[in-house]
């Protein structure tokens, strides 16, 4: 094996722990804080079942930001369906042999990757193009969308352009998976899709992007209205 | 005071182009070092504030889950920027809820995050400084707690707990709002936010009782410090002295008069009111709450009804239980506490209190749905109780009743613009400029419906309207109490009570 193939796997493997070390340390420390007092956004639903509902709707559906701006919704909502169904249809690289459902999935897997790249190009320039956005969009959020639309591109390119030896690729994630590496496919343009996916992988507990896990613990969405009916203790002072 | 200028009103309200700035030197009076050191704050700026600011930022991270995750996970996707009536009435973009939070995120992320920490300029940290404390001062006060952002934010974020968290920190170097602390240091020791001593309060009550017999020829009581009753019944201090609140409090009595319930204010607990949600401080809103607990205890009494005070009502009905609960000395027949506009509707629902409808047939009424009501709280058995509720209390005692537009009632109601702690004559501007969805709302069903009046159910919101409104060329008889409209129709001596 060359060293740069040494190299590279001992770069996934670091980088991984260190995402998924950063992302478990992240949310135990939402878990573990205290929350004082009752603050759902009223008005909130009365039942454990109807907070499992509030919530599934703000994760699936964006609820409240289609309430809130219809052209923010619709770029946020296909760039996040668009990036799910593509991490699915990558699941043919960590599986083998490949479910049913994911091989079936090709068009749809292209479909989304372009929708991916479009959808972020959308809503870097919406961030632009109008006056509010533009006032508080920071370096940080041009930054992810930039990094995603580039994975995407990658991505793309490795289809459609010079087409990357997907078995070797694969070979190279089972290596990783099972735990006997082997060497890096001579492919630049995978190369740089998979350090570009490590990158967002480490910044992802380090950053905004956090709230695919931090949404559930946010107590206006998360909290039954029953605080005439049940006293809420304050962790802090019990 | 100079009438503030405002744009005509179209009945329409828009999104306006951003002007960086424009209400950047809108400053609320600081406190005094006596209001400070009354709520144990340090009087004055402490010499090495920066640093226990920091520190009591670390701590608020530790022991408020909702600061902790909010200041991680915006992603500045901008649904909550055009939602708050202080930007849409003053163009100024520090006033889009995201860009407030990031006043203070920006500083969190200087000193909590690892990007902050070593990349201060690419990751947007900056250093907490004599300038950053001046913006958190000026536009943590231009925000009104109201909520609104936070029911359009896709994680709920909450502006207002955001302002609350930044007010306490300032607290803790000495750095405090007159308006709030000095309030709060009247409510700790005489028992009411305006300072009323217990015989001026008598004498009120007094001559409350001459009215309503002079007016109506029935003798109802307005009692105080009676022991044993039924009921004790804690409103805004308001509504002992402010216009039109008295009439609202009038109201009340006749409601228990005619229910035939044994009621009593008590003058140690005479103010239901308490700033220390304002000022994000929950062991002074404690303190503020345990008198109510104090006083039912000495009186003995069986329930806990409130008056008309929205953030009041969003203390009361969610975290009373946990500040001063368990009431396990109240009779658990009733919800402890019970909002006025329960009581009275339970009343009329049981047919236990006649009503004249037709008193109110001069006035075409409309609703004003108090944010921390609204956002904050709930009332009967059912979520979205606290629209319903008194908009039957309403329905009940008026003929002529007329929403407002679907976008600005309810949960998504736009805020009076004097909440918050902002009720001060040094922030006029801004409360008429924050003020003006609500006027514009108002305008359009003035306009198409005839609305003469309109209702609610806040103390804060009654005092500012009648203040702000008539920069708008609305006059200040356009705002009443929903009791008394009930007092306009409830027909005395019509009923034997519950
Ligand atoms: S809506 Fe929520 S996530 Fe979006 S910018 Fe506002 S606070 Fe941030
Ligand atoms: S809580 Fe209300 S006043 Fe404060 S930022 Fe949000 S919308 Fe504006």
């Amino acid at each position: 094996m060359t060293l740069f193939s040494v190299l590279f796997i001992l770069l996934c493997y670091s980088l991984t722990f260190l995402s998924v070390g950063l992302f478990i340390y992240r949310i135990h420390g939402y878990a573990n804080t205290p929350v004082p007092l009752k603050i759902p956004t009223m008005p909130a639903p009365r039942t454990e079942g109807g907070v499992v509902l509030r919530m599934a709707g703000e994760v699936l559906l964006f609820t409240s930001l289609f309430r809130a701006n219809k052209w923010t919704w619709i770029g946020g909502y296909i760039f996040h369906v668009c990036l799910a169904v593509v991490l699915f249809r990558h699941l043919r690289y960590f599986l083998t042999p490949v479910p049913g459902l994911v091989s079936l999935m090709a068009l749809a897997g292209i479909v989304a990757g372009i929708g991916l790249v479009v959808s972020a190009v959308y809503l870097f320039v919406r961030r632009l193009a109008v006056d509010r956005t533009a006032y508080f969009s920071t370096l940080s959020d041009y930054f992810a969308l930039a990094l995603t639309g580039l994975i995407g591109l990658t991505g793309l390119f490795m289809k459609f352009v010079v087409r990357t030896d997907v078995t070797s690729a694969k070979a190279f994630v089972m290596g990783l998976v099972t735990f006997h590496p082997v060497p890096v496919p001579p492919d630049p343009t995978l190369v740089v899709h998979l350090l570009l996916v490590l990158l967002l992988m480490v910044y992802l507990p380090m950053s905004k992007l956090l709230h695919v896990g931090g949404i559930f613990f946010s107590p206006t969405r998360n909290q039954i209205d029953d605080s005439r009916e049940k006293r809420h203790v304050n962790e802090v002072e019990a | 005071m100079a009438k503030i200028k405002t744009e005509p009103l179209t009945g329409k309200i828009r999104v306006p182009s951003i002007e960086p700035g424009a209400t950047a030197h809108y400053r609320a009076n600081p406190a005094k070092p006596e209001h400070n050191e009354a709520l144990g704050f340090p009087g004055e700026k402490i010499a090495n504030w920066e640093v226990k600011a920091i520190e009591k930022m670390g701590e608020i991270l530790d022991t408020n889950r909702a600061f902790r995750v909010y200041m991680d996970i915006c992603v500045r996707c901008g649904a909550c920027a055009d939602k708050c009536h202080y930007f849409l009435g003053t163009k100024d973009p520090n006033n889009m809820p995201v860009a407030r939070q990031e006043l203070i995120r920006k500083v969190y992320r200087r000193y909590f995050t690892i990007g902050g920490k070593y990349f201060p300029e690419q990751a947007d940290a900056c250093d907490l400084t004599e300038d950053v404390l001046d913006e958190w001062y000026n536009y943590f006060h231009q925000c009104s707690q109201c909520r609104r952002c936070s029911v359009y934010c896709p994680y709920g974020i909450d502006t207002a707990e955001v302002s609350m968290v930044a007010r306490d920190i300032m607290d803790s170097i000495g750095v405090g709002q007159k308006y709030c602390n000095e309030i709060l240091g009247k409510v700790l020791n005489e028992g009411n936010n305006l300072g009323l001593a217990k015989n001026a309060l008598a004498n009120t009550l007094e001559f409350f009782e001459e009215d309503v017999e002079e007016e109506t020829g029935v003798a109802v009581k307005y009692p105080m410090d009676m022991k044993g009753a039924d009921v004790l019944l804690i409103p805004p201090s308001a509504d002992f002295f402010s216009s039109p609140h008295v009439d609202g409090f009038i109201g009340y009595g006749k409601v228990f008069h005619e229910a035939g319930v044994s009621w009593t204010v008590s003058s140690y607990a005479s103010e239901f009111a308490n700033f220390g949600m304002f000022i994000g401080d929950n062991e002074t809103m404690k303190k503020v709450a345990m008198r109510i607990r104090e006083a039912a205890l000495e009186l003995g009494v069986k329930r806990i009804v409130v008056g008309e005070c929205g953030h009041a009502w969003r203390v009361a009905y969610s975290f009373w239980n946990t500040l001063i609960g368990p009431f396990d000395f109240l009779d658990p027949k009733y919800k402890t506490p019970t909002h006025m506009c329960e009581f009275t509707l339970d009343l009329i629902n049981r047919g236990a209190i006649k009503i004249d409808k037709s008193a109110n047939d001069d006035l075409v009424v409309t609703f004003h749905d108090s944010c921390n009501v609204a956002r904050g709280s709930g009332m009967g058995n059912k979520p979205g109780g606290q629209f319903d509720v008194p908009r039957d209390v309403i329905k009940a005692v008026c003929n002529n009743f007329v929403e407002m537009d679907e976008e600005t009632i309810r949960e998504v109601t736009f805020c009076c613009g004097g909440g918050g702690g902002l009720l001060t004559d040094e922030l006029l501007d801004l409360r008429v400029k924050g003020a003006s969805p609500r006027a514009e709302a108002l305008h359009d069903v003035m306009e198409r419906k005839g609305v003469n009046t309109m209702a609610m159910i806040c103390a804060i919101c009654k005092a500012q309207f009648t203040k702000v409104l008539p920069n708008y060329g609305i006059g200040m008889d356009m705002v009443a109490s929903v009791h008394q409209l009930v007092s306009n129709a409830v027909v005395l001596g019509g009923k034997k009570g519950v």
